[in-house]
């Protein structure tokens, strides 16, 4: 156990001093709950999320060529769900990120959200403190924005971006699962399908209602470059929101309140005695409380 | 088991290789697909990014003689000589003795059941619990028929 320690911590010190094997193995330690303990500095961080679809991975690939050129590092982690049958996951976003594998000023990590208990929350922090230190200056957390869990998981970022296809004209849909509310910035992707537009317009209107102008809204098409540049300075200059900061903070600690929940050591004894009715959920949650 | 599936070169036919990607990520195995025509370097920055444990490549246009070994070659010398590396696609009975000998531990043809694929792994991650070679550094002899 010692010797594992010591080969940890050197293997972190590696990674700092710029060894990509390292990191990429120290992140792969993290996932199975390994905790590093270093400095924390103050990462930049970034959370992408939306439909399956909507053009999330291409739209982060134009934003990494934008930031390479003004000399930032970016790393990404990109989240896929894991089969709940198999365990398995396919994990294919970095095929979207297409032309900067041999930069060495991007760093692509696929994660699978696996089904272990706790989820992505109780790691997810930690990867990005290991990347600042290693000196990544943009760090952009990537997650599909179906389910609770996944959708929590870019809360972990203190600034949020929303992408949304032109093909879902009830983008009001989205406020419901509450999304919407938790994004600093919100971006119709594909201005090159004209339907984009009306999408563009909806969005607006629907966020003129909620009486809430500190939500900057792009329209942007990824495939051609469209609007990319006017969203990067907007992603830079994203203003802190107080309101949107206890949101976010809300998000978090469920989160963590999921992964304690998921973990707790009785849990399928408990789930079994309320399949057979012997208890109610009631009791289920006093029990765990 | 982290396996990335990648495919080198200008072969753009990549069925096969998703068919794979599906096959594994159904056997439990969380699988980093690579989309086609990726020169070797940058197979070798995605398997060092991912930390992946296993390498499948996917060849159909009669580059494997050249490409496959390039790559093996690239994996020694950056320190991935414990990434298990495996074929398929178009690769004649001919090329596999020498491709073996790049330190390619099986090569799956046209005509392969997917059982055969997990099973493959599945002996792959006895032999390294066992502590026996495995990867493309380590000592060839054992490949997978």
């Amino acid at each position: 156990m010692a010797l594992g320690l010591t080969t940890n911590s050197h293997q972190l010190d590696l990674a700092i001093s710029g060894d990509r094997r390292c990191l990429a193995k120290i992140l792969t330690k993290i996932e199975s709950g390994f905790v590093p303990i270093m400095e924390v500095q103050n990462p930049w961080t970034l959370g992408v999320t939306g439909p399956p679809g909507a053009g999330k991975s291409t739209l982060i690939g134009n934003l990494i060529s934008e930031w390479i050129k003004r000399g930032e590092k970016v790393a990404v982690l990109a989240v896929d769900p894991s089969s709940p049958k198999s365990g398995g996951a396919l994990l294919a976003d970095r095929i979207r990120m297409q032309g900067e594998e041999s930069s060495n000023s991007v760093f692509i990590r696929s994660i699978a959200s696996r089904n272990h208990p706790g989820g992505l929350s109780l790691f997810i922090g930690h990867m990005v403190n290991v990347l600042c230190a290693c000196g990544w200056t943009r760090i952009i957390i990537e997650t599909v924005g179906s389910g609770q869990s996944q959708t929590r998981i870019v809360a972990f970022a203190d600034r949020i971006l929303l992408v949304e296809g032109p093909d879902r004209g009830d983008i009001i849909q989205a406020e419901k699962a509450g999304i919407l509310e938790l994004a600093d910035i919100v971006v119709v992707n594909k201005s090159d399908i004209s339907s984009s537009k009306l999408a563009f317009n909806s969005l607006n209107s629907s966020l003129t209602l909620n009486h809430d102008s500190s939500i900057s809204t792009h329209l942007v098409s990824a495939l051609n470059g469209n609007g990319v540049e006017n969203l990067l300075s907007s992603i830079e200059e994203c203003p802190k929101s107080s309101q949107r900061e206890i949101i976010r903070q809300r998000e978090r600690l469920l989160s963590i309140w999921d992964s304690r929940l998921l973990n707790y050591p009785g849990l399928n004894h408990i789930l079994e005695q309320l399949s057979t009715g012997s208890i109610t959920l009631e009791e289920a949650a006093d029990e765990i409380d | 088991m982290r396996v990335v599936i990648a495919k080198p070169g200008l072969d753009g036919h990549d069925r096969g290789a998703k068919v794979i990607t599906r096959v594994l990520r159904d056997g439990g195995h969380e699988v980093i697909y690579t989309g086609i025509r990726k020169t070797p370097e940058q197979i070798i920055n995605i398997l060092i990014d991912e930390d992946a444990t296993a390498l499948g490549i996917s060849s159909l246009s009669g580059a494997h003689e050249v490409l496959i070994p390039k790559i093996c070659d690239k994996m020694r010398t950056v320190g991935l000589s414990d990434v298990v590396v495996f074929a398929g696609g178009i690769i004649p009975e001919k090329d596999h003795e020498s491709l073996h000998s790049s330190g390619v531990r099986a090569i799956f043809g046209p005509g392969t059941h997917s059982e055969s694929i997990i099973n493959f792994l599945i002996e792959v991650s006895e032999r390294q619990k066992r502590g026996e070679p495995t990867g493309v550094g380590e000592d060839t002899g054992w490949h997978w028929d």
